[in-house]
């Protein structure tokens, strides 16, 4: 026993003293599952000799809530949805990069350079955009599929046949958009009818997932998915007989920002990292994995041709409009928070 | 299990007795620091003052109390009435652990009672048929279990095959589901402290009632339940403790649609609701049933004790 | 004689619940094994048997992810057992051998509250401490969280084995002018050793297995094995943890089995 309590604390010993060692050539990266090709990794360590170590989230929610809980200090990046920049920036939790610290800066398109939740990009550089709809397996049912009635009033054959992303903020934004509200509304009459279209509603949703979000249509086990366009085209890809929808009332267009976290303990790295994301090659390798679109100049050359023509990047005339998600001020927030455990209870 | 190592006692001699501070000091202080302070620190949180999207500001509040028992309207500005919210979400907890535990008694107790008069050679290998899966991830355990029961899975697929139904069963994303992983998680500690009972139990005492012409089974009932009793309550609390708290198959299994405590409770610090006091309150909630179901349990084996002299 | 005991014991049907028993415990388990062999990469279609799902855990893009957190896993539960287990022995030792205290309920609630206390609950309170200390998140707050919940799992095999030992021998020991010390090690230790054993293992395995505290107090990229198949199972069971489940599944059972002959030895002695 004795020797081998010996053993263990050597060994234990000998690999945090490797863990600090190899901690010169890191980054630690938090980020989105299946978000990010192992490739695309290996060749910036193969570039740089710098070893990226990568956790993921499902929610932008979650993410803020773990770095919160002492994540701080612990990771060099993160990848959150545009609204999420303002929240974390305001939260103090993002670092700033100062100009010229970014080589490739000049490369982010025009359209996406100065946003309106990262003047400047002071914080951050664009990962992928898109967005997030809702997908119908045409097997199930084969009427109009173009209006948010899929989701909160839907026909009989996709009753109890629907799964929702467990993200609140998505599910809110949908919500306002079918009752034709606008978001983060004060509004005690409007917050009342959004409580009570979810409560309603709840009745015909099968289950909340975000992270099986794909693999339920794939399956079958759900008819109709609240899902991201990417996601959406790579379900229809391994067989899934699914339309993506775009609403007449509107759906929610997104944005996925990389960003550089306060205390970052490379930082150096990080910003390395970044630049090497900002060439359209490299960018564009996540866009032929992810199915999004990039925001960097000069992509095009280096995208896969079919993604171009794909359906879920493609909207039909009548389409509403795609709106952000807008951050809501603490009071109203509170009430969302209240609507949220109420549908879940 | 507690229960039976504390009861023991009884068995302690005073070889080491000098020692027996310094031999308990690493115990003491481990535990004090790593269990006690954290609970102790937890309370305190429970009484502060929440911050915006997670953490705590240090001022006094019962916010959090006040949020669990007490219902303001959507604005938070009515007069309080009772919050059936949290009660609901406890309730169908409770319920849930219950169902399970009551589905682990069904299943267990014959099990454990086939289990326990087989022969001295075969209980062993009995006892580690029951326990082998358990030593299989949790998580993995549940996933299968999801893969099994899927409407495109493999125990439809079979049902089918044999004509037995025609078109898939749903059990997935309900109640039942997660009631059969909570189960399937925690038999094992259902069989274990009733095979242990049962195999201490003298069945002369049966043989001496089936000489008074007591059937089977009112035997069963009468002479060996009242015997095993410690090891059927044992069971049942170490089943549905841990079902209370747990968060993945309701997860894996119930669709994320309807918390129960342990969702709630970590929705708190993981999830959208980022409000931390309110997650240490309910866990003080939890913790503090849990405790007053333990203690009436330990009162019960300590009356069982002294009737039994 | 024998005839009419075992009649009496029999009842009808139980034979076939605990039949029922064994099905519902092993059939996800089997269902499992038998995927991880099936060469496709749906999960729904069998297309014949392959061994490349076990290629690709060793192999494969995420084989990075599960090697290092498997050595994490690994680690973490070696010191988590040894610490627990020496911790237990002592504490065993002083709660058996020690004659009656004043504290000894204390002291046993306090090492037994790991288990009576909900692991969500442990997680909860784990959490707010080391953010209340500032104690940053890694490898250390997971490797002390599982050392404080692993003592009462190491400590009751051991105090049961203990009760079972007379200290007839150590008395006997100690007329023949041995320390307490040398009683301790020379004696008392060496019967201890199955209660020992089946503590450590007990507890290694707990370790291995935690996911709820460890998912609360893991640091940044450190990952263990339940935390890493959590991130991938989530997204949907995939063929590579099918793998990875049956060769845990092949683990367990051989870790089983050294727990039974260490116990037969000594039930032989």
């Amino acid at each position: 026993m004795k020797s081998f309590m010996k053993t263990s604390v050597a060994a234990f010993a000998l690999t945090v003293g490797a863990n600090a060692a190899a901690a010169e050539g890191e980054l630690v990266l938090y980020h989105w599952f299946e978000y990010m090709p192992q490739e695309v990794l290996d060749k910036f360590t193969e570039e740089t000799g710098i070893e990226v170590t990568m956790d993921t989230f499902d929610s932008n929610e979650s993410m803020l809530a773990s770095l919160k809980a002492g994540g701080i200090g612990t990771y060099d990046l993160s990848v959150p949805g545009d609204y999420m920049v303002s929240i974390m920036a305001n939260e103090g939790m993002l670092d700033t990069i100062e100009d010229g610290e970014l080589k490739n800066k000049g490369n982010i398109e025009p359209e996406w350079a100065d946003p309106s939740f990262d003047p400047g990009r002071k914080h951050s550089i664009p990962y992928q955009w898109g967005s997030t709809s809702f997908a119908v397996n045409r097997d199930v049912y084969s009427g109009d599929i173009q209006t948010t009635d899929i989701l909160f009033n839907p026909p009989e054959e996709l009753q109890g046949r629907i799964n929702m992303l467990d993200a609140q903020g998505e599910i809110m934004v949908m919500a306002s958009l079918h009752l034709g509200i606008p978001q983060c509304s004060s509004d005690r009459e409007q917050l009342k009818a959004l409580n009570a279209l979810l409560q309603d509603a709840k009745q015909h949703w099968t289950s909340f997932n975000s992270d099986t979000a794909k693999e339920v249509l794939v399956s079958g086990d759900a008819a109709v998915g609240q899902i991201y366009d990417g996601f959406s085209a790579k379900a229809r890809e391994e067989g899934a007989n699914v339309e993506y929808a775009f609403p007449t009332q509107g759906y929610v267009a997104w944005m996925d920002n990389v960003v550089l976290l306060k205390d970052a303990p490379n930082r150096e790295n990080a910003l390395k990292f970044m630049d090497f994301l900002l060439e359209p090659e490299n960018i564009a390798a996540v866009t032929n994995f992810a199915q999004y679109n990039a925001g960097v100049k000069g992509v095009s050359d280096f995208l896969d041709p079919n993604l171009a023509s794909q359906p879920e990047k493609n909207p039909h005339d009548n389409v509403g409009p795609g709106v952000f998600i807008e951050v809501c001020s603490e009071e109203v927030q509170a009430v969302y928070d209240q609507i949220w455990t109420n549908l879940k209870k | 299990m507690a229960a039976g190592a504390a009861s023991g006692g009884s068995a302690t001699t005073d070889t080491y007795k000098e020692a027996r501070t310094w031999l308990l000091l690493p115990a003491w202080v481990t535990l004090s620091i790593l269990v006690l302070a954290p609970v102790v620190m937890m309370l305190i949180y429970s009484f502060l003052t929440k911050e915006f999207r997670g953490g705590v500001i240090w001022e006094f509040s019962l916010a959090a109390y006040d949020q669990f028992f007490f219902d303001r309207g959507l604005f938070g500005d009515e007069p309080p009435k009772i919050e059936w919210t949290y009660i609901i979400i406890f309730w169908r907890s409770i319920w849930q652990a219950g169902a399970a535990t009551l589905l682990s008694l069904v299943i267990g107790f014959p099990t454990a009672y086939f289990i326990a008069t087989r022969s001295e050679n075969m209980r062993p290998i009995w006892v580690f048929l029951i326990t082998i899966p358990y030593w299989v991830n949790l998580l993995i355990r549940t996933v299968s279990m999801k893969f099994l029961l899927r409407d495109q899975g493999p125990l439809n697929d079979f049902l089918i095959s044999i004509g037995l139904i025609d078109s898939p069963l749903h059990i997935v994303n309900t109640n039942f589901a997660v009631q059969l992983g909570l189960f399937y998680s925690y038999l094992p500690f259902m069989v274990l402290p009733i095979y242990a009972a049962v195999e201490r139990y003298n069945f002369a005492l049966s043989e001496a009632a089936a000489d008074l012409y007591a059937s089977k089974w009112t035997t069963l009932r009468r002479i060996l339940l009242p015997a095993v009793k410690p090891g059927v309550i044992a069971g049942c609390i170490l089943v549905f403790v841990p079902s209370m708290g747990s968060f993945l198959a309701p997860d894996l299994l119930g669709g994320a649609k309807n918390f129960m405590i342990g969702s709630l409770i970590e929705e708190q610090f993981k999830g959208n609701a980022g409000n931390w006091p309110f997650g240490a309150a309910a866990s003080m909630i939890l913790l503090t049933m849990v405790l007053v179901l333990l203690m009436l349990f330990a009162r019960q084996q300590a009356k069982a004790e002294k009737a039994e002299g | 004689m024998t005839n009419s005991t075992f009649d009496i014991k029999s009842y009808r049907g139980f034979k076939a619940i605990t039949l029922l028993c064994l099905i519902v415990l092993y059939a996800p388990l089997v269902v499992v094994t038998i995927y991880s062999f099936n060469s496709s990469q749906s999960l729904t279609n069998w297309e014949g048997l392959s061994l490349r799902w076990y290629a690709d855990v060793f192999t494969g893009p995420e084989s990075d992810k599960f090697k290092q957190a498997a050595k994490n896993s690994f680690i973490i539960a070696i010191v988590a057992a040894t610490v627990s287990t020496t911790i237990a022995t002592l504490a065993a030792t002083g709660m058996v051998r020690g004659g009656k205290f004043k504290l000894r309920t204390v002291s046993f609630g306090l090492i037994s509250l790991p288990l009576m206390v909900p692991e969500i609950v442990t997680a909860v309170a784990t959490l707010i401490f080391f953010n209340s200390i500032g104690f940053d998140r890694g490898i250390m707050t997971i490797l002390l969280a599982h050392i404080a919940f692993c003592i009462p799992f190491a400590y009751l095999p051991i105090s049961a084995r203990m009760q079972g030992i007379e200290d007839s021998y150590e008395q006997a020991a100690q007329d023949l002018y041995a320390t307490k010390r040398q009683a301790f090690t020379k004696i008392l230790l060496p019967l201890m050793m199955p209660g020992i054993i089946s503590g450590f293992l007990l507890a290694f395995i707990v370790s291995l297995d935690d996911f709820i505290i460890t998912n609360f107090v893991k640091g940044a990229g450190v990952e263990t094995l339940p935390t890493a198949i959590f991130g991938s199972v989530k997204q949907g069971i995939k063929p590579n943890i099918m793998a990875i489940s049956t060769m845990l599944l092949g683990v367990s059972i051989i870790m089983v089995t050294i727990s039974y002959f260490v116990s037969k030895t000594d039930n032989t002695k």
